[in-house]
């Protein structure tokens, strides 16, 4: 219980603490997260999703800046890849956001996906929360490089920004279902490359065959040379109105419930499944079932149905 | 299913511009199993407690080639003491004569490694003195 109440009092080491908690898996964080949900639902929380190499840090870094600049406090989630081989991982994207390290407005988390896909961790709901409870009136969460099909961001964020760069692929590349649906805002950053005019047109083009997608909402494509600092502040100044066009809509309701249902189904999920697997683990059914696979004596589909009725609907 | 993972800063404080040391101790720390985060060049004493802090790390390696080592490391084993943070392990590699070694013990640095170290001993000496805390 400690560790959520001193996070209301704003103690930073507690709050690192109990998202390395959450990460880890402790259960003890479950009880934490449950005291910090009512202080929950306040942060401004915005997505920067795109692929590997197209700045995304050093967005991130400078949309930090402009908030800051607008007197916003901020939190930064950073996501990296996970090695499948040794399980360690290099969490780099701090090195372009560092000048905001030791300033108390900002608190930033790497964290790594863990063999999680969908371009976030498993933990990063989570984590967005204990910002959310701590203060930060807006939190960023930067995904790990992605291709055409992590869209987790889209359900944990107010407003989702696909970052792309010159020079990535033909025009068919735009047309392709995947995290070219998912942008609330589109941004070409490394905007002074030669290329830079015609993705920004590309983009603008798929936009335009995208019908029903906006529900009122016109994704508009933005140019930016990050590391110039150059337009940063109309980026802001794009977040800021599609958060106005969420609220003013009355969009922000359906948002919310999609995201609330999602979050509810996931936890429920892995709960069940953690109960149910625990229990076969330990009783040694679950070795049973896959030897009995080995021999083809025993099918998958009935061992799941049987473990279902015993475990849920018969009681425990 | 809960399990601690080890996880180390990396950093460079000071102005020295030479990354590779630290990036190839990085990687070592990656291959080991080590969540890492890398935190680049040209830190300030601040902005390496601040960092370390917030991504709740077990231990920091520092790098610095500088020459700057007596000023610089006492003072970041100062601010962790002052932040409350003792408890992270600090230790620091480069180019640093064995005169200075003593000093910087003193000042808190757990480990001194001077050039010609191998990764597997740096690796080994993590594992064998930095537990995840609980």
């Amino acid at each position: 219980m400690a560790l959520a109440e001193k996070i209301l009092t704003g103690d930073i080491r507690a709050a690192a603490r109990l998202m390395r908690d959450i990460d880890d898996g402790f259960r003890s964080a479950v009880d934490e997260l449950k005291i910090l949900y009512p202080h929950t639902g306040k942060a401004y929380i915005i997505g920067i999703t795109g692929p590997p190499g197209a700045g995304k840090s050093t967005l991130v870094d400078q949309i930090t800046a402009a908030y800051r600049q607008r007197g916003k406090t901020v939190g930064i989630v950073a996501i990296d890849p996970t090695s499948p081989f040794t399980g360690g991982a290099i969490l780099g994207d701090r090195i372009r956001m560092n000048r905001h390290a030791d300033d108390p407005g900002v608190f930033i988390r790497s964290l790594a996906t863990r063999g999680h896909l969908g371009g976030l961790s498993r933990s990063t709901g989570d984590v967005v929360n204990v910002l959310d409870a701590m203060g930060m009136d807006v939190v960023i969460v930067e995904t790990v490089g992605v291709g055409q099909d992590e869209i987790d961001i889209v359900s944990m964020a107010h407003t989702t920004t696909v970052v792309m760069v010159p020079g990535l692929g033909d025009d068919i590349q735009a047309i392709k279902a995947g995290i070219l649906e998912i942008g609330d805002v589109f941004v070409v950053n490394k905007a002074d490359r030669d290329d830079a005019d015609r993705t920004v047109r590309e983009l603008v083009t798929m936009l335009e065959m995208n019908p029903d997608r906006g529900r009122g909402w016109q994704p508009h494509v933005l140019k930016t040379e990050a590391s110039r600092n150059r337009g940063i502040e109309e980026l802001v100044d794009e977040f800021e109105s599609h958060r106005g066009y969420l609220h003013d809509s009355g969009a922000i309701r359906h948002l919310l419930e999609e995201k609330n249902a999602k979050q509810f189904l996931e936890i429920l999920r892995e709960r069940l499944f953690s109960e149910v697997f625990g229990h076969i683990e330990v009783n040694g059914r679950f070795r049973e079932i896959v030897a009995g696979m080995m021999t083809r004596e025993k099918d998958p589909y009935s061992a799941v149905e049987e473990i279902v009725a015993e475990r849920l609907l018969v009681g425990p | 299913m809960a399990e601690r993972k080890l996880r180390v800063m990396v950093g460079k404080p000071g102005l020295d511009g030479h990354d590779r040391g630290a990036k190839i101790i990085a990687r070592a720390f990656r291959d080991a199993g080590f969540e890492v985060i890398y935190t680049g060049l040209h830190q300030t004493p601040e902005q390496i407690v601040a960092a370390a802090i917030q991504e709740d790390v077990d231990c920091v390696g520092l790098s610095i080639l500088s020459g700057a080592h007596n000023t610089l490391l006492p003072r970041v084993c100062e601010l962790f003491r002052e932040k409350q943070a003792a408890d992270i392990a600090l230790f620091c590699g480069g180019v640093i004569p064995d005169d200075d070694i003593p000093g910087l013990k003193a000042a808190g640095m757990k480990e001194v490694f001077t050039p010609g170290t191998s990764t597997e001993d740096i690796v080994k000496w993590v594992k064998d003195n930095v537990q995840p805390r609980a």
